[in-house]
């Protein structure tokens, strides 16, 4: 019973997901594949619409400054950026460290001890003196790719959530002593959340008696990627849950966790399949198996592709101002673009609500036991 | 796919893990466990208070019923004791009205008594009066009247059988 209903759920959740995604995927990913060609036309012939698109993919991607903004001088001709310069940590035989305004963006080349780097497209590649940078057929850089450490935009962005959720719930969980037992300050109006992701997520998928082992890590997760999700919706341009590396890493963490809890029904249940023919079971097996693998890498994509879908979206929709350039275009991209906004503070909410439950349904799988009668 | 894992970058996914992985660790010893002991704490004494406002609201309800049933006592015993206190109080009043009666009876009787003496006294003395004076009157007659001895005998018996005594 309880099995069937997590299923059927599961499916209406990501039929719901799927119209909406497929509708968002269809747009990022015409757009990037677009982007990819036009990057280059840009550095020539530098017209508005392939500069705004190269501009959103650069958006899109993390940064080793944290810019606010930018805009060309007109007397001189030169981008001037307004932000600050981050520290660049390489491990390039042996670790080197300087700050990322000498890179200038990529105009300049840094040297450091030996070695010279030069920033393309986002990526630090060792070169020569003259930072000469070489290419193979498909157009892809040769030249060595050093470990990059870098404390970029995107890590001092999880680094300030982190500081930020530490000092918000450390102040509610004191607030609980210091006010006999009510939540005080800010950290009330979190305290109805954190009971939802207990009682509507967590102990409905995991079960009672199994689920407060994992509140710890689906109330950070919850939370980090709802304050992500949100930050990400901020002027400040920051993209960081609509970057693989962080969807992995936090899919990753749910499928080391599901499967070092997995009880013995659970790996039964992948290998062999109980309540069917052993022909069948063969059959399963594999897929189940595979199914271990895909589960969270939906996880992934899933949030990937909706926040960097969002984010797109957005800044397509504000970038039509600057293209129709008439009262009644401009206007009606504002409409647009302020309602899309609106809309991706709900689905902050809900990226984030979905990861959770996904992750606590997986774990409650993993700790599910059955009857030894109970055929299925 | 090729674009994603171009994407890809290992040092923030290097980043992610270390500050997220920390994250949860301390999030976990120093927010979400004092956290959720407080509100599993604060449910659990929610609901004994409501347990025990259930039990106090029975307890008083009881206490309600005993005061009921003490004041009909009460109330049922005051009555009774009224009632008895006024058929005492009549019987009292009967027995002082018999009393009173008896005594007022008997005084009646007494003076009643002393009268038919007093009479009695009254009529004896008269009577001796009446024979003194009769005896006067006949010591006068017989003195004048009897100067022989048989006329005088004859005269006394005469009186006697005249007296009405």
């Amino acid at each position: 019973m309880q099995l069937n209903k997590k299923i059927s759920l599961l499916l209406i959740m990501s039929k719901g997901l799927y119209l909406y995604l497929s509708a968002f995927i269809l747009t990022s990913f015409s757009s990037l594949s677009a982007k990819e060609s036009n990057t280059k036309e840009y550095e020539s012939t530098g017209d508005l619409k392939s500069e705004i698109k190269a501009y959103i993919l650069h958006h899109l991607q993390d940064s080793h400054d944290f810019n606010l903004l930018s805009y060309k001088d007109k007397t001189t001709n030169e981008k001037v950026y307004i932000g600050m310069p981050l520290p660049v940590i390489l491990w390039d035989d042996g670790l080197k460290m300087f700050s990322s305004s000498k890179l200038k963006h990529g105009k300049n080349v840094a040297q450091k001890g030996d070695n010279y780097y030069k920033l393309y497209h986002g990526k630090i590649y060792r070169t020569d003196a003259k930072g000469t940078i070489t290419y193979d057929d498909h157009h892809h850089p040769t030249n060595v790719k050093p470990i990059d450490f870098s404390i970029t935009k995107n890590v001092i962005s999880i680094l300030l959530t982190a500081l930020l959720m530490f000092v918000l719930f450390r102040g509610l969980a004191q607030s609980y002593h210091k006010n006999g037992m009510i939540a005080k300050g800010v950290g009330r109006f979190f305290e109805p959340i954190v009971l939802y992701v207990r009682d509507e997520i967590a102990i409905p998928n995991i079960g009672e008696k199994h689920h407060r082992r994992f509140m710890g890590y689906l109330l950070t997760l919850f939370f980090f990627i709802w304050f992500l999700n949100l930050l990400g919706l901020t002027p400040l341009g920051i993209n960081v849950t609509g970057n693989i590396a962080i969807t992995f890493c936090l899919a990753l963490i749910t499928f080391i966790i599901t499967n070092f809890v997995g009880k013995k029904d659970y790996w039964k249940h992948i290998f062999w399949m109980p309540g069917v023919p052993w022909a069948m079971k063969i059959i399963l097996a594999p897929i189940e198996l595979l199914g271990l693998i895909i589960k969270p890498f939906s996880l992934m994509i899933r949030l990937y592709a909706n926040i960097s879908a969002g984010h797109i979206v957005l800044m397509s929709l504000i970038a039509l101002i600057f293209i129709f350039k008439n009262w009644i275009g401009s206007s009606l991209s504002l409409v647009l673009a302020f309602s899309i906004s609106i809309i991706e503070i709900l689905v902050a909410l809900l990226q984030a609500y979905i990861f959770t439950v996904l992750s606590a349904l997986y774990f409650g799988f993993a700790v599910e036991e059955h009857n030894e009668n109970d055929d299925h | 796919m090729e674009k994603l894992i171009n994407e890809f970058s290992f040092g923030l996914f290097f980043w992610q893990s270390l500050i997220f992985i920390g994250l949860i660790l301390l999030l976990r010893k120093f927010a979400w466990k004092p956290i959720l002991d407080a509100v599993n704490e604060r449910e659990t004494s929610i609901k004994d208070a409501i347990n025990a406002a259930k039990e106090a609201k029975k307890e008083i309800a009881t206490i309600k019923e005993d005061n009921q049933k003490v004041l009909k006592e009460a109330r049922a015993e005051r009555e009774s004791l009224l009632k008895k206190a006024r058929s005492e109080g009549a019987n009292i009043v009967t027995q002082a009205k018999d009393e009173a009666k008896a005594e007022a009876d008997k005084i009646i009787a007494q003076a009643q008594e002393s009268i038919q003496n007093e009479k009695r006294a009254a009529l004896i003395e008269l009577k001796n009066q009446v024979a003194q004076i009769s005896l006067d009157i006949a010591e006068k007659v017989i003195d004048s009247e009897l100067e022989s001895k048989e006329k005088q005998s004859k005269l006394v018996n005469q009186f006697i059988k005249d007296a009405p005594l």
